[in-house]
């Protein structure tokens, strides 16, 4: 019964989103978008992102803060590569945005790097984000095929597939998790990893992740501080009974791969058609639990699958698809997506950390978090078109240089977020990955997808330090601390960038017909989107003199202060 | 400050091209380092407080190590043995720590509430719970920067973690983050392969690029980054370095603390404490068990923790560095008196146990008791900022010592935790 609603449904939703679509359409071809003027440079003739200024500026209002001057053309452009694609703008792209003397030259680029023509890009940049969301970045997990989690990942996103449809697919999916057999899901993979134990970490994760809602804590007792019930999170995690992850092995001991299946489940009691379990206590005392979604909705409580009987009844329930359903309509959903997204953008989400939207944490803006996913949801869930109005936001375009009139809007002190200034970041460490070969102009040779994305795991493995807990925790030194500066001093990946071998990046520069100033001017616009200062120019002809004449070498100690320095690596 | 002292932090150019082409001369042979350090064996006798944490991730079952109930409910199968501080009883799978206890002290009494790993971890760490608008300095953290003054020539970093990555230094800033390595010594990427002269060139430039976007006033992660480069440059061009090559131990030596990624943390523990290194953190993880927890903890997990924490204990003593280095023991908490249906225990935080010892601290002493099942502390129970407060008092810092967090507001050290007395004489 409940995979035949499932397919009801689908099919209701698209004829929504029909009618959705058209009137976006209508609305779009409304607005003044060849109206030269303030209206349209401030939103782009986009309500949402007007939405989003209205909110945004209210809160300024109200802590008296006078928001910084626009970015520069160079730095906008920089900042919105390194979020929508992963990466720092090459030369063109840099030189084709600040000759653009279109009045929406914003939205123009926004729009590019959201079509077609960046889609490998944008796919394999979301792909990252939401590997390390969805299976962190540790390589020693047995349970999780990164390969194949990366490739489904990769797939919805160059499909730009509605995000009810992702939560959907991740949280109902069955098939093999290793790309090549037989019956091959890669959405397998976030679950696989999470089913011991009775599917505990399914249970917290799919809460987290999705829901914005911390829900660990109550597996053995009442959250102390939320209103989180243990009854609530063994009813949770009751829709994750009827799965099972099934172990292929090569050999005796490695796992080939898992299959991830959805069985008729006979409870703890053995009465399938009521089936329940049963957690403890911290006194001790044994209760039951069925399905129940956080917000008191049951679900039949049968472990059968949706099955016919002779005379044509239905009978069962598919407890993962029914969960999904649920998940999709909890009003939780869009604010969790929305905090998720803009955070990637901005640094900081409305809460802190960004998962959890439990009521003791109360949001920095509330009405725009509200606001914001009831439009995702209007949008269909369109992740590009979420993307859009977050990177056309007046907010979005602010410079980080901090004036005095918003100094005290600082969330590395413990502040609220205001966004009365672009927030400085440290690149993740897959963007500065990434940065390096394009600065480099390495991207055309490197080999693509797959292949591409297991080298980089590699090198990423050099920071990832497990804690070695059941929930797979983990921490990053990438985050500013000496191994990284190591790294970036002396590692393999920034002596390849700064390598003078023939038809290398360097040669290239070196033996071009530009005069010296021109070299350096090069430099500086692949890393940094910006002209050298004159104090930087003098120092970058000393070396020149230091070298000897030797323009290869001088270029390449150059390119070492540039890749090395705060305004390279920091998201500004 | 100007773009060539930006990197060279109180050395002459001149001074610091020296130090260069030293540590570029030892990288190749290793016996150097050995040399310098017998012959600074001197300086190294002057006294400097120091504290190694020994973290225990995953939450390890204390009434199964240092609390046994033998034949409650509860208890568990694992027996209790006499030590060598009287009236001390502890686990039978320990019995080269029970010739150790004399050094050690126990408290019984740690009544926490996190548990949940990272809650936990951050919560014994600093002594706060986790607060989303402030970060807390931790243990490490705190430590290095109270004691760094007592080691003025230290060159490397002051707050090391072997294994885990501890937790970070919160509002203190990036220059006190835990200098994580792995238990093999091993740092990555520290070989500069270019001369000398030509690394300076090239510091002369970055630091002009690093100040130019400091002076923009984009926010403070800018000037983090410069103070970090500037201690990368000191560390890489530091001789100190050889301390962490723990293989140059001799055999026997490495033999004593036991094959193993903890024995190994645990011995450069000791060789970084005497360089000068106020806080070592090592982690021995996989105390997770939920499962099957009485085989993993008699076959694995004790064995590889008795060995190790032992020779540390033992070896400190007979140097004459025992006496001013604080030795934890602790787990983010501990886990449930009862036995789960899989043979395993889950999280508990209610009714613990920490092992202390060493710098100020009365050795050979229980403080603390919990109910026959374990299940409840019958007398007074201590908090993580209370345990802070006596390692911090076991290294003579003064508990009055009051930080400013980056938001303007004080912040107690240890977050006003009371000293434990019983563990002082």
């Amino acid at each position: 019964m409940a995979r035949k609603l499932q397919a009801g449904w689908c099919c209701v939703t698209s004829f929504f989103w029909g009618v959705r679509s058209l009137g976006v359409l209508c609305l779009a071809l409304a607005a003044p978008i060849s109206a030269v003027g303030r209206d349209v440079d401030d939103h782009f003739g986009l309500p949402q992102v007007k939405f989003i200024n209205e909110q945004v500026s209210a809160g300024w209002s109200d802590a008296k803060l006078k928001p910084s001057e626009p970015a520069s053309d160079q730095e906008w452009c920089r900042r919105v590569h390194l979020d929508i694609i992963g990466r720092v703008p090459t030369i063109k792209e840099l030189d084709d945005y600040v000759a653009d003397s279109s009045p929406v030259k914003r939205a123009n680029l926004v729009g590019r790097l959201l079509s077609d023509e960046y889609l490998d890009e944008y796919a394999r940049n979301w792909a990252d984000v939401w590997t390390t969301v969805l299976v962190g970045r540790s390589l020693d997990n047995d349970n999780v095929n990164r390969s194949g989690m990366r490739q489904w990942l990769r797939r919805s996103f160059s499909k730009n597939i509605p995000y009810d449809r992702f939560l959907t697919d991740l949280v109902t999916a069955t098939g093999v998790n290793k790309a090549g057999e037989k019956g091959f899901n890669g959405a397998t993979n976030f679950l696989t990893g999470k089913l011991e134990d009775n599917g505990i970490q399914a249970t917290a994760k799919t809460a987290q992740v999705f829901l914005g809602l911390q829900v660990q804590c109550t597996q053995c007792h009442n959250h102390p501080f939320n209103k989180g019930k243990q009854n609530q999170f063994w009813e949770f995690n009751a829709f994750f009974r009827q799965t099972r992850a099934l172990r292929q092995f090569e050999g005796t001991r490695d796992v080939q791969a898992i299959e991830l299946v959805d069985e008729d489940w006979a409870g703890e009691g053995g009465n399938a058609s009521q089936a329940e379990l049963y957690y403890e206590l911290r006194n001790g005392q044994m209760k039951v639990a069925y399905p129940v979604f956080i917000d008191g909705t049951t679900v039949d409580p049968s472990g059968y699958l949706p099955a016919k009987m002779e005379d044509g009844t239905e009978y069962g329930v598919n407890r993962r698809m029914a969960l999904a359903q649920l998940m999709v309509d909890s009003p939780l959903m869009p604010k969790a997506a929305v905090n998720r997204v803009w955070s990637h953008f901005f640094g900081y989400g409305f809460t802190r950390p960004i998962d959890d939207l439990g009521e003791h944490n109360a949001p920095s803006h509330p009405e725009l978090l509200e606001g914001l996913g009831e439009r995702f949801r209007e949008q269909s869930f369109d992740t590009k078109e979420l993307i859009r109005w977050i990177t056309l936001s007046h907010a979005y375009s602010l410079s980080s240089r901090i004036g005095k009139g918003n100094a005290s809007d600082d969330p590395a002190v413990g502040e609220k977020p205001k966004f009365s200034h672009f927030y400085l970041r440290q690149m993740r460490p897959e963007e500065l990955y990434q940065s390096l070969l394009t600065a480099t102009e390495a991207d055309q040779a490197e080999e693509k997808g797959e292949k591409a994305a297991r080298k980089k795991d590699e090198w990423l493995s050099q920071f990832i330090i497990a804690f070695g807990t059941d929930e797979g925790d983990e921490a990053t030194t990438f985050n500013g601390s000496i191994p990284q500066v190591l790294m970036m001093f002396n590692g393999d990946l920034v002596k390849t960038a700064t390598e003078t071998g023939k038809g290398g990046f360097l040669d290239r520069v070196a033996t071009s017909d530009m005069n010296n100033a021109q070299r350096i001017d090069t430099l500086y616009a692949a890393a940094l989107a910006r002209k050298p200062t004159r104090k930087e120019i003098k120092l970058a002809n000393q070396m020149m003199v230091a070298r000897k004449g030797d323009a290869i070498s001088a270029l390449q100690d150059i390119w070492w202060a540039v890749l090395n320095s705060n305004e390279f690596i920091i998201n500004h | 400050m100007s773009a060539s002292s930006r990197f060279f932090d109180g050395m002459s150019r001149r001074h610091f091209m020296s130090h260069v082409a030293g540590a570029a001369a030892l990288a190749a042979p290793a016996t150097a380092f050995t040399n310098s350090i017998l012959a600074n064996a001197a300086d190294l006798k002057k006294r400097h407080k120091a504290a190694i944490l020994l973290w225990m991730g995953g939450g390890p079952s204390t009434m199964d190590i240092w609390d046994l109930k033998p034949g409650a409910a509860t208890g568990g199968p694992f027996k209790p043995i006499s030590t060598s501080a009287d009236g001390i009883q502890i686990c039978e799978h320990m019995p080269l720590m029970a010739q150790q206890m004399h050094h050690m002290s126990l408290v019984r009494s740690m009544s926490t509430r996190e548990a949940d790993h990272m809650r936990g971890r951050y919560y014994m760490h600093t002594g706060y719970v986790p607060n989303p608008n402030v970060e807390h300095p931790s243990y490490g953290a705190v430590i290095a920067h109270e004691l760094a003054d007592q080691v003025p020539d230290l060159e490397i970093p002051p707050f090391v973690s072997v294994g885990s990555g501890s937790v970070g230094p919160g509002f203190l800033g990036m220059s006190w983050a835990p200098f994580v390595v792995d238990s093999n010594g091993n740092v990555r990427n520290l070989d500069m392969g270019i001369d000398p002269t030509r690394l300076s060139q090239r510091l002369e430039m970055l630091s002009a690029i690093e100040d130019k976007f400091i002076g923009e006033k984009r926010g403070a992660s800018s000037d983090d980054h410069a103070k970090v480069l500037s201690k990368t440059v000191k560390l890489m061009t530091s001789d100190q370095m050889g301390a962490f090559k723990v293989m140059q131990e001799p055999k026997d030596v490495q033999d004593r603390y036991g094959n193993t990624g903890f024995g190994r943390g645990c011995l450069m523990a000791r060789r970084l404490v005497e360089q000068g290194v106020p806080f070592v953190e090592v982690d021995l993880g996989g105390w997770d068990n939920h499962a099957d927890i009485f085989k993993t903890l008699s076959d694995n997990k004790l064995p590889e923790l008795d060995k190790a924490m032992a020779a540390l204990v033992s070896d400190l003593a007979e140097r004459g560095l025992l006496d001013d280095t604080a030795i934890i023991w602790m787990g983010e908490f501990s886990r449930t008196p009862n036995i789960n249906g899989n043979g395993g225990r889950d999280h508990w935080a209610r009714s613990w146990s920490v092992a202390v010892g060493g710098a100020g601290f009365k050795r050979g002493v229980v403080v603390g008791e919990t109910s026959s099942d374990g299940k409840e502390v019958v007398t007074e129970p201590y908090s993580a900022q209370d345990l802070m407060a006596s390692v911090l008092r076991s290294l003579d810092i003064s508990l009055e010592t009051t930080f400013t967090a980056k938001n303007g507001r004080p912040m107690k050290i240890a977050n006003a935790g009371k000293v434990i007395k019983e563990l002082f004489a």
